[in-house]
């Protein structure tokens, strides 16, 4: 097991009371796994990516703790996490493509980064620029500056300077959102071929898109406002999701091949609670077609089948 | 209804304009009433340019853009503003489309001002409430918020009833839930769905094949501001034709079957000129030659309702 997540609980503070934007995730990867993470915009799923690698206010840590291989991360602890990031564990944050010093030459603004992380530049080009070529970047990007590189380029260079130091973890936050669907794809099966290549041990994909996912992930855990809904292996969420949103989800997403007029999908009616006082027990209630009194009771995450993890009393209540 | 006769986008680049860039090069298509017409491309492609010349919010370079048969960029004073109660817009990010001192209803207050002055106001208000319903939307819950209050799809349907106020007669539809969730973004779609029942006609502008499948009946595919292919949506997804279309049909990310293992050439520069064809640099077929560069290609019909710009057909 290369990861494992208990009970981690992470709140907002602001000034109106704590935003509950991350509530009990229990949740393991093990070695060489790419699990991907969905659910709608606000339901925490970057809260969590992030949570592992960077926890700063407003954000606090309620309870839970992290293990990465075999040492407990010191994710309250700012100072000592930085023996960690970016060697162990690894990000991506969402529209890191323009993040990138726009007044610096690429390969020095790599080299500046390592330098910060005590890691000789010299020593470690030759495999920058064997990556280079595994992403079909040209080495000269390294003398061009970012504002000369597509979206899909920059994408592609942030993925490299991300995983140069072959971390334990790498957490990849909507890296194809903003991208072009060749350029996606693209994207997307670098990101696999970085994992089969052991650049990476294993991966955290936040994503809305599942069918994204779908192309590339083993497994996929669903978030809904705060709580995880459901976690199971790709071909299962897929086919045969049992959490009530995970279904509702899935049969919204439009696919080449239907059309309004032969097959109307639907949405799900309502909105996502907020979080600042959510509504006790199961946060999808108030929207799920199956919701009874048992759900005023958090859901516990349960093992249903092997590797096929659900929140929800339906689903459960009879062994729970 | 509305008519693009040989339209094209020139941009003046480089040090003192020295050079040009094609935005939009060279495109003819009509949209019928009640018709959806998709432009689906990648970034770059020109089918944002081609709904901003539209709204004539940037001028048209060479060609006519025509609606109703009336030259669109003729059209000035009282005229223009009765255009713009036929034709109205809605863009990718609701959130900027607002200004977030006031509450979001003054958009309706606006229109009012500017095309109902003569409306008294418990009609007006009556109005405000009808199509706020039309676009599925509680006016007791919306009404008298501030921009934030709302949400990305509540605000979205906010724009698409403010467009129904003014009896819009075409809708040019900008990647508008692109910024959407997916548990919403569906209810955007129907809308339109039902408003195309009704007569609306709707230029819908995306980059998401299978968002363009499930709306629209026309299809344009636009590379590089030149059409690759168009047509009848069906026709275009069940056999492309071209390397292009191909190319991204094969992208696309699907729930039923993953993505079969193809080279993807990502270069390809953006030909600064207008001869030839636009996607030579990337094409992947494998009897492209010289030939392609010497002339540009031509929409061929290869079944009815289908055409294709690529001479190796």
């Amino acid at each position: 097991m290369s990861l494992r997540v208990e009970n981690l609980t992470v709140y907002y503070q602001t000034l109106r009371g704590d935003v509950r934007a991350l509530e009990d995730a229990t949740f393991g990867l093990s070695d060489g796994e790419i699990m991907g993470l969905a659910g709608e915009s606000g339901c925490g799923k970057t809260t969590l990516g992030q949570s592992l690698i960077y926890l700063v206010p407003p954000m606090k840590l309620v309870k839970g703790r992290v293990i990465l291989d075999e040492d407990v991360l010191p994710i309250n602890d700012t100072g000592k996490m930085d023996d960690f990031r970016y060697k162990k564990i690894s990000i991506i944050p969402q529209y890191a493509m323009n993040a990138m010093n726009p007044i610096r030459k690429i390969g020095k603004m790599t080299e500046e980064l390592l330098r910060s992380k005590k890691v000789d530049f010299k020593a470690i080009l030759p495999e920058l620029k064997r990556r280079l070529d595994l992403v079909k970047l040209p080495q000269e990007v390294l003398d061009m500056y970012p504002i000369e590189l597509s979206g899909g380029m920059k994408q592609r260079m942030v993925m490299v300077i991300s995983t140069l130091l072959n971390p334990a973890l790498l957490i990849a936050d909507e890296i194809t959102s903003a991208l072009d669907v060749a350029s996606q794809k693209a994207v997307a099966e670098m990101l696999v071929e970085f994992r089969n290549q052991d650049c990476c041990n294993s991966a955290i994909v936040i994503t809305h898109d599942i069918s994204i996912l779908y192309q590339i992930a083993d497994n996929i855990m669903i978030m809904y406002a705060g709580q995880i809904a459901e976690k199971g292996t790709t071909k299962t969420i897929i086919n045969t999701p049992r959490h009530p949103y995970t279904k509702m989800l899935i049969s919204t997403l439009p696919e080449v091949g239907i059309r309004h007029d032969e097959k109307r999908l639907a949405g799900i009616p309502g909105n996502p609670p907020l979080l600042l006082n959510p509504p006790a027990g199961c946060r999808f209630r108030d929207r799920c077609p199956v919701a009874f009194e048992k759900c005023l009771d958090v859901p516990p995450f349960i093992e249903i089948k092997p590797r096929h993890f659900i929140a929800c009393w339906k689903e459960t209540g009879a062994n729970a | 209804m509305l008519r693009l006769d040989h339209v094209s986008k020139i941009y003046k680049v480089g040090t003192f304009g020295g050079k040009e860039l094609h935005a939009v090069n060279d495109i003819s298509f009509d949209v019928n009433v009640g018709e959806v017409m998709s432009l689906i491309g990648e970034s770059g492609s020109g089918k944002s340019t081609i709904g901003k010349m539209i709204l004539r919010l940037i001028s048209v370079s060479a060609g006519t853009l025509s609606f109703d048969s009336i030259d669109v960029s003729t059209l000035k004073g009282g005229a223009l503003k009765e255009y713009y109660r036929n034709v109205q817009g809605v863009f990718q990010d609701p959130f900027s489309s607002y200004n977030p001192i006031f509450k979001a209803d003054r958009i309706f207050s606006i229109i009012r001002e500017e095309f109902f002055p003569e409306v008294d106001g418990e009609e007006w208000t009556q109005k405000v409430h009808k199509s706020l319903e039309s676009v599925g939307l509680n006016p007791e819950h919306v009404l008298n918020k501030f921009p934030h209050q709302l949400s990305g799809g509540q605000l979205q349907r906010f724009l698409i009833a403010r467009a129904l106020l003014l009896d819009t007669k075409f809708l040019v539809a900008d990647e508008i839930i692109s910024m959407l969730d997916a548990s919403t973004r569906i209810d955007v779609l129907n809308l339109l769905a039902d408003l195309k029942a009704r007569g609306l006609s709707i230029l819908f502008i995306t980059h998401d094949l299978s968002l363009g499948y499930y709306i629209s009946d026309k299809s344009l595919i636009l590379y590089r501001g030149c059409i690759t292919e168009s047509g009848s949506t069906q026709k275009i997804y069940k056999k492309p034709y071209h390397p292009y279309t191909k190319m991204l049909m094969a992208s696309v990310p699907r729930l039923d079957r993953k993505w079969e293992k193809m080279e993807i050439d990502l270069k390809g520069e953006h030909s600064t000129s207008p001869v030839g064809c636009s996607y030579f640099a990337r094409c992947q077929l494998v009897g492209k030659d010289e030939s392609c560069m010497e002339s540009n290609p031509t929409l061929i019909e290869v079944e009815p309702d289908h055409f294709v710009a690529c001479s190796k057909l």
